[in-house]
């Protein structure tokens, strides 16, 4: 499973397809519970270049198409983990130690000495530190997801298909791409017509 | 088992073997978008958005000029002063990051619980959350004083090679309410993202389609990309979840850490955690109320939602007035002469009308929810909401203004007035938050579009998938 190649890189596919006008081959559903059966039967049949567009999550969907599970949350503990280091050098930096960095940035360390308090103190660094904390992981969340997802995406096949306007509407849309490798192209139509769809749209690359 | 029939009309029949619907007369996933995109596609918003933003943006104009009238003359222009350095700025301050707590509760903390009513109303809760904090940043940002320096907030490299002083919680501040702005605006933007593309889709402009497209970052549903987003999501309101406990707990450090009689006590984390629910759930209502009288979205938002949101409200109504008993108790029971005598005055002292304008509105108001007849009916939501809304902001004065004027020291103690200008501020600020509100309801997508369809009856997958089970 892990030497397939990933079905993501859909943008920068270097395969040839195999048909010149076509990108991919799109069955438009009209319920989640069809577009699951259809999704299940099209894995079953070896595709692996293939996508469900959908308004909404469906649940279960992803694991019917065999979609791996993402790696995002350990990219969001490495982010936190770099805000909670950040906190703790900005505040003992700032506050703890007359450190010079001028050979690397031109800034110095300040020993705040504030009513007797310890330079280091400890449970006054601790709102500080949660708030980087937090603040380095829901940025690490946010754009890790858009980046995973290859987003922003000014131009894509199915967006471009104005036939396939309804995906963010009430439409589940399946897709095949021409790059896979088990797409030919009247096998595929073919087989998308077993599964019942409302349509089949071809795609402009 | 007999199923009872629910009332549609209103949606708040309790069956205990019938999940009440979560949201009214609609099967199909089509009219649940064509509904919710009417607000936006509508040639003409209704003849009351145009009163509202004449009136809000004449008082953001107000705002701006009194914003203008104080950087060019001086914090003289403001009624604080020697003992009361905290008046209005600082009270508004903690007013509206208040209100803001709702938002982030409402989409981080109902969704961890799986409370799925809350689709219905985390979108404009959210929107409202980043107004709220939008105006709640002005106020420490004018009161400094010299408002050019405000740089000097954060630790930014300069010439003087001076940083700020990470021992006070005046800086906590800082870093709180930056994070939670921040983090609520990326909530608020990922949960935008697919109903962006919603509008794109049906868009029949070609500004529009460039503006929403652009904002979309072209989504296209992609069930690749949803399985990435809901995680991103989950993760969020997992890090969201203390991260709206921890706002307003270190906004209550600016107070309790200082040494004030009334101020220094150990239940002000909690108590202004509540506070801040309970007075952003009203400001909720206050919007929620009219939003869907004017809009026709009463099948998403139905009287049991805003049911729910008054159990809430009564629910932290009581502990904020537990906790306004237990400020009473604990400064008699400390046998501590300055603390008795900070809650005796707040009570009978110079500002006790303004304590019992609190009491009467934080905790008298809202017992009436113990009632169903006013959990559902809406004048008497709204009126009550906007009572909420009035005594939250006199806590806040009753907190700032009794424990500054009268300390440890009778000679040093004064009174505080506020001046035309404090007043004509903090309306402005409504101005600010009200201008803002009105241009999302026009502009972006009021309601959760994507996440109300996954809620409906006909979104799961297995509804005629018989035998075979999804892989989980």
């Amino acid at each position: 499973m892990s030497t397939a190649p990933k079905p993501e890189t859909t943008m920068n596919a270097k395969v040839t397809p195999t048909s010149k006008a076509a990108w991919g081959l799109a069955a438009v559903f009209t319920t989640p519970a069809t577009i699951m059966h259809a999704a299940k039967a099209t894995r079953a049949r070896g595709y692996k270049w293939f996508d469900c567009h959908t308004p909404f999550p469906v649940h279960g969907l992803d694991w019917a198409m065999g979609v791996n599970y993402t790696i995002l949350p350990i990219m969001v503990f490495c982010g936190g983990f770099t805000g909670l280091c950040l906190a703790i050098f900005l505040q003992t930096f700032t506050n703890s130690f007359e450190l010079d960095l001028w050979a690397i940035v031109p800034v110095v360390g300040y020993q705040f000495e504030v009513s007797g308090k310890p330079l280091i103190s400890t449970p006054a660094f601790v709102p500080v530190a949660f708030e980087l904390t937090v603040l380095f992981s829901a940025l690490t969340t946010v754009f890790g997801m858009l980046a995973l997802n290859k987003l922003p995406c000014l131009y894509h096949p199915v967006l471009k298909s104005t036939k396939l306007k309804r995906i963010t509407d009430d439409r589940f849309v399946l897709v095949i791409e021409a790059c896979d490798p088990e797409y030919a192209k009247e096998d595929t139509a073919e087989f998308l017509r077993s599964l019942d769809p409302e349509s089949i749209v071809e795609l402009e690359a | 088992m007999t199923t009872l029939p629910i009332d549609n009309t209103l949606n708040v029949d309790e069956s205990p073997d019938v999940r009440a619907p979560l949201i009214l007369g609609h099967e199909t996933f089509g009219s649940v978008t064509a509904e919710i995109c009417r607000v936006n596609e509508a040639a003409k918003p209704p003849r009351a958005w145009y009163i509202a933003m004449a009136m809000s943006v004449t008082l953001l104009g107000a705002l701006g000029m009194m914003v203008g009238y104080l950087i060019v003359t001086g914090v003289g222009v403001w009624g604080n002063n020697n003992p009361a350095m905290w008046g209005f700025p600082i009270v508004n301050f903690v007013f509206w990051v208040g209100i803001g707590h709702a938002g982030t509760l409402i989409s981080a903390i109902l969704f961890l619980f799986r409370q799925k009513w809350r689709t219905s109303i985390n979108r404009f809760a959210e929107a409202m959350t980043i107004f709220a904090v939008i105006c709640a940043g002005l106020f420490p940002g004018i009161h400094i004083g010299r408002v050019w320096l405000a740089y000097w907030l954060f630790p930014i490299p300069n010439q003087m090679d001076m940083w700020p002083q990470f021992r006070s919680p005046l800086l906590w501040d800082v870093f709180a309410v930056g994070t939670y702005f921040t983090v609520s605006l990326l909530f608020w933007y990922v949960g935008l993202i697919p109903d962006i593309a919603t509008l794109r889709d049906r868009s029949t402009t070609k500004v529009k389609a460039f503006c929403y497209g652009l904002f979309s970052l072209g989504w296209r549903g992609s069930m690749r990309h949803w399985h990435r987003y809901e995680r991103a999501y989950l993760l969020l309101a997992a890090l969201a979840t203390p991260l709206v406990l921890s706002v307003h707990s270190v906004v209550s450090f600016d107070f309790a850490v200082a040494q004030l009689p009334g101020w220094h006590t150990t239940i002000f984390p909690p108590y202004f955690v509540a506070g801040a629910i309970f007075s952003g759930f009203a400001m909720v209502l206050t919007l929620a109320i009219p939003a869907r009288e004017l809009w026709g979205l009463k099948n998403f938002i139905t009287v049991r939602h805003l049911e729910n949101m008054a159990k809430i409200i009564l629910l932290t109504g009581s502990m904020v007035g537990y906790a306004y008993g237990m400020e009473f108790f604990i400064a008699w029971y400390s046998g501590e002469l300055y603390e008795s005598f900070a809650f005796v005055n707040r009570a009978f002292g110079q500002y006790a009308w303004a304590y019992w304008i609190m009491v009467s509105c934080n905790v008298i108001t809202p017992q009436i929810f113990w009632f169903k007849f006013c959990r559902r009916n809406i004048w008497v939501l709204f009126i009550a909401s906007l009572f909420v809304n009035v005594g939250m902001w006199f806590e806040r004065f009753v907190i700032a203004i009794t424990s500054l004027t009268q300390d440890f020291l009778p000679s040093s103690w004064g009174l505080y007035e506020p001046t035309w200008v404090d007043f004509v501020t903090f309306l402005g600020s409504f101005g600010l938050f009200m201008t803002l509100f009105l241009l999302f309801i026009r502009f972006l997508p009021v309601l959760a579009i994507a996440e109300i369809k996954g809620i409906m009856p006909a979104a799961d997958p297995h509804a005629h998938d018989h035998g075979e089970e999804a892989h989980e």
